[in-house]
């Protein structure tokens, strides 16, 4: 495809002498091993979160939405800014493995499979919301436009929590289509690797008989390409659609026209500083440091910084028009959430996601692991806070004053939160250790351009021959 | 190196003379004064039975509508009145076209309340009170002097409109090609440094053009014309609307804002020049990564000051009028035009044989980028117009009511031209390295596009009163002369094809 010449310029993606078969070796490595004291102890943790939350689904479900802290003002709060969050989250897996192959972005390589999983699994996090914060949930089947015994009673096709369901249903599924098909090689070659009858028997029935022919290669890359370039209009449109639930209301703080590319920046941003989280983490302790390396995170240091700075556009871009407009109600809405009784959440989200991702200006610190992997969880805080403020302050105080209130969570909103990030760590803590987590064939791919050990081999022959670059 | 043929220079001049020739005859038979425009309503409506016809119903919908004012009383004897009379006022429009323009007067204006242009916020309560009288044969002469000066104002905007449409489009191509400039070189993009210089020319552009733009802002200021009602002391007196935003709707203000956007831009297309033709004769890489900070500094610089000109320039054309995303929308809009732009003269240039190095995958990729920013475009758009569109909330919705009744073939046809066509004909691999293809696709989106812009201005300036004649053609085509002058002079100063840019032996291999 793209031209195998590499400017000496760039830096190479994998470090070290490695070789093909190092990549294998290295990326098979976590799933043949054992796991080790610390993986079961998160994966207790992770799993004891989990189990606390799916008590406290069962309560609300057994007891009545009334468990949790809404109101007849607030009735949206805790449930659907986690679901906003999840959906947010997961963005970021279609963003490095579609919109970066779009791009042609080597880099996305190492980091694709991971982000990829981090998405599917945010996204059940994020689908859970809309199920278990109806007033009844076992109805839920009927927001389907199913045929039925009640003269067909229909669905209403205009109402944007319906094109969430269409959204989210659509946008799952093709995540888990585009990232099996990606696994595909990768699983064949842990079967052909495989000791036991047992794991030779799973990697078989995982990897679909694939077999790596010439015919297979090619089709699986037009495969991803078309994947790719549907996804991301896909992943443009179901942050779009979340936003439209505030957007299309006639609610001061939600109703602007900002919101759909203004959600997606923001998801963008929460989806990388997720990723960056999880990342630091896994090149870590699956020792992946050669392949997942310091220009990853400062790239993804980068992402976080520009679509941070959009996203600071759009708030000034809201704070400007609203006071612009003229509109009492909606210069109200904003001196509220600056000034008013949730003021602290409002400084707390300008401060984690507009002030905290200017300091990655600095070389010094966005290519610092530290730095990077605390920015990135106050990018998160941030980012829940941003839902937060755009849900409960617009809701807490709108049009007429006899209706204003205060939100306050139960443990149960919070423990409903809780189980979600348990689940999602249990989730991705048993994907890290029976999943392949770099997509090996495409690292392979990349080797002769962009590793350390061919580079050096390029400048060599280069400074020999004074050839002009015509390698491929 | 490049030399200008003299056959595109002789268009040039020829476009620009043309050009002027249609301003200066729209600007000669714009009306002087408002009796002339009085002779113009009245030749227009004796145009025939068609016109009429269709006066005839706007009238009775718009008496529909008068439910929804203040007169529930009046109505009902309105609406049957007007059903009663449906023949009589036939025979009524047919002998005297004048008075029946005066009856339909109150459904222009209420329209207009809805654009909320000139003085439709003055005359929008009157419009209200007098509906039920406007109807009634004997309509006062107030109104019609009212109504024959709205048009008046109106037809006398239309050739200021006309040359500001162009002389905003042409600018904002070059704009839109720095911007994409400043991403290549901020991203690194290993494709795209064979272009650079291609870019460059077209981007020369951006220092005449937008100084034309100023000149056109501070010609306002001025009172020389009125595209910018809030520049209006008589319009703000009334309106306390507008004297709520005149904090940040002045002249003075306005001006400043302008001069430090267009003194950045220039000041940064300047600089990466300056810097890219440095790099050509270094034995470092010192200028190129000069170029890289300053195009990562003026993209900052672009996000802010591209959003607020958009409000400035545009939006506030419609002073009542406001949405979050518009600096975005506007910002899509000409960025496609410029990829397009780019793509046009890379594939003229390559056919006369001055890009040595670029091959159908470079083409491949700018059309890429045309058909991806496309539905870009499309994607701000619509969720502009249909989160309006549901919530229906009046003071934004009037925007689109206004388009709908009076812009409709324009305002949906560029949906056509500016999505469906190139995305439909752009999604093919193999189209994409076709020529004819690429020009024919960026030709319709580039008209799209000014249609677009048209649709942004003239409702609020000309209102129904719009037109695309001698005066809209004539000044795309000055510009399009200026611009291609321009642009053509520029790429023959320097080599076609960057030299000592690290990333250009990956662009000259570039293949995909």
């Amino acid at each position: 495809m793209s031209s195998h010449y590499e400017a000496p310029i760039r830096k190479p993606l994998i470090i070290g002498d490695k070789s093909y078969h190092d990549v294998t070796v290295d990326v098979a490595r976590p799933v043949e091993g054992r796991a080790n004291k610390q993986w079961w102890i998160a994966f207790t943790i992770a799993l004891a979160a989990f189990l606390w939350g799916v008590g406290c689904v069962a309560y609300t479900v057994g007891t009545g939405i009334g468990t949790w802290g809404s109101n007849k003002t607030i009735g949206w709060a805790w449930d659907i800014t986690n679901f906003v969050w999840w959906v947010g989250i997961g963005h970021a897996g279609t963003l490095i493995s579609a919109v970066l192959l779009l791009f042609r972005q080597k880099w996305r390589m190492a980091i694709n499979r991971s982000a990829e999983a981090m998405t599917i699994f945010s996204v059940i996090q994020a689908a859970m919301f809309p199920v278990f914060h109806m007033g009844r949930p076992w109805l839920a089947y009927w927001v389907m436009p199913i045929p039925n015994q009640f003269g067909s009673l229909w669905v209403n096709f205009n109402s944007p929590l319906l094109w969430d369901v269409f959204a989210i249903s659509t946008y799952l599924s093709v995540s888990l289509v585009f990232w099996w098909t990606g696994l595909l090689p990768d699983f064949a070659m842990l079967r052909d690797r495989a000791i036991t009858p047992f794991t030779k028997r799973v990697y078989s029935i995982l990897s679909f008989g694939w077999s790596g022919r010439a015919k297979d290669w090619q089709r699986f890359e037009e495969v991803s390409l078309v994947l790719a370039g549907l996804a991301t209009p896909l992943v443009l449109s179901v942050h779009t659609i979340v936003s439209f639930d505030f957007a299309t209301s006639v609610i001061p703080g939600w109703h602007t026209t900002i919101l759909p590319p203004y959600f997606v920046a923001g998801a963008i941003f929460s989806g990388f500083a997720m990723v960056n989280t999880l990342l630091i983490i896994m090149r870590k302790v699956s020792n992946l440091e050669a392949y997942i390396t310091v220009q990853h995170i400062e790239l993804m240091n980068i992402v976080i910084m520009i679509t941070g700075s959009i996203v600071g556009v759009a708030y000034i871009t809201e704070l400007f028009i609203a006071w612009y407009s003229g509109v009492e109600y909606e210069q109200y809405a904003f001196i509220n959430r600056a000034t008013g009784p949730y003021w602290w959440s409002y400084w707390l989200m300008m401060t984690c996601n507009v002030i905290s991702p200017q300091v990655m200006w600095f070389k010094k610190i966005r290519t610092s692991i530290m730095v990077s992997f605390i920015i990135s969880i106050v990018v998160n805080v941030g980012m829940w806070f941003e839902r937060f403020v755009i849900i409960v302050t617009s809701l807490h105080r709108d049009y007429l004053p006899s209706s204003w209130t205060m939100f306050q969570p139960t443990f149960v909103d919070a423990g409903f939160y809780i189980g979600t990030i348990g689940f999602f760590f249990v989730l991705f803590l048993l994907y890290s250790r029976s999943f392949p987590v770099i997509a090996q064939a495409e690292v392979k791919s990349i080797m002769k351009t962009s590793s350390e050990k061919y580079k050096k081999l390029h400048e060599s022959h280069d400074n020999h021959s004074h050839s002009e670059h015509n390698h491929h | 190196m490049y030399t200008f043929s003299s056959k595109l220079k002789t268009l040039a001049f020829i476009l620009m003379v043309v050009g002027i020739i249609g301003v200066g005859y729209s600007f000669f038979t714009a009306p002087k004064t408002l009796e002339e425009a009085e002779a113009i309503i009245a030749a227009q409506h004796h145009g025939g039975h068609g016109e009429a016809a269709h006066h005839e119903g706007t009238h009775s919908e718009t008496h529909e509508n008068k439910a929804d004012e203040a007169h529930v009383t009046h109505v009902e004897d309105t609406v049957k009145e007007g059903h009663k009379l449906t023949d009589e006022e036939k025979a009524h429009l047919a002998s005297d076209s004048v008075s029946s323009i005066v009856a339909t007067a109150p459904a222009a204006h209420d329209s207009a309340v809805a654009e909320e242009s000139h003085e439709a916020h003055a005359e929008a309560a009157v419009a209200g009170h007098d509906a039920h009288k406007a109807h009634d044969a004997h309509a006062t002469h107030d109104e019609h002097k009212e109504h024959a000066e709205h048009v008046f104002h109106q037809l006398q905007n239309k050739p200021w409109a006309a040359v500001y449409v162009a002389a905003l489009f042409f600018m904002l191509i070059s704009l839109g090609v720095l911007a994409f400039y400043a991403i290549q070189n901020a991203a690194q993009a290993g494709w795209s440094p064979v272009l650079f210089r291609v870019m460059e020319g077209i981007t020369s552009y951006l220092i005449p053009g937008a100084i034309i733009v100023f000149i056109f802002l501070v010609v306002g200021v001025l009172h020389f014309h009125h595209l910018f009602i809030w520049l209006d002391p008589e319009v703000v007196a009334e309106d306390h609307l507008i004297q709520q935003k005149s904090g940040y709707l002045n002249g003075t203000f306005f001006l400043i804002r302008a001069a430090v956007f267009i003194g950045g831009w220039i000041f940064y297309r300047q600089y990466s020049r300056k810097q890219s033709l440095a790099q050509d004769e270094a034995t470092d890489n010192l200028s190129y990564k000069k170029s890289f900070k300053g195009a990562a500094a003026f993209l900052v610089f672009f996000i802010v000051s591209e959003s607020i000109m958009s409000w400035d320039w545009i939006m506030s054309v419609d002073p009542h009028w406001y949405s979050t995303l518009f600096g975005w929308y506007v910002f899509a809009s000409f960025f496609v035009s410029g990829i397009t732009t780019i793509a046009l003269i890379t594939l003229y240039l390559k056919s006369k044989g001055y890009l040595e190095y670029v091959n159908t995958s470079h083409i491949h990729d700018l059309a890429k980028f045309m058909f991806g920013i496309s539905v870009f475009w499309t994607y701000l758009w619509f969720s502009q117009f249909m989160l309006m569109w549901y919530a229906d909330m009046p003071e934004e919705v009037v925007y689109f009511k206004m388009r709908i009744e009076n812009y409709n073939l324009p305002f949906f046809g560029m949906v056509a031209m500016n999505f469906l066509f190139p995305v439909l004909i752009l999604i093919n691999t193999d189209f994409k390295r076709l020529s004819w293809i690429i020009v024919m696709a960026g030709i319709v989106i580039l008209l799209g596009h000014y249609i677009d812009f048209f649709n942004m201005i003239m409702p609020a300036t000309v209102g129904d009163q719009w037109f695309i004649g001698a005066g809209e053609i004539g000044a795309v085509l000055f510009f399009l002369g200026l611009f291609i002058l321009v642009v053509f002079t520029a790429l023959t100063k320097v080599p076609l094809l960057a030299k000592r840019n690290p990333l250009i032996e990956e662009s000259k291999h570039f293949h995909y």
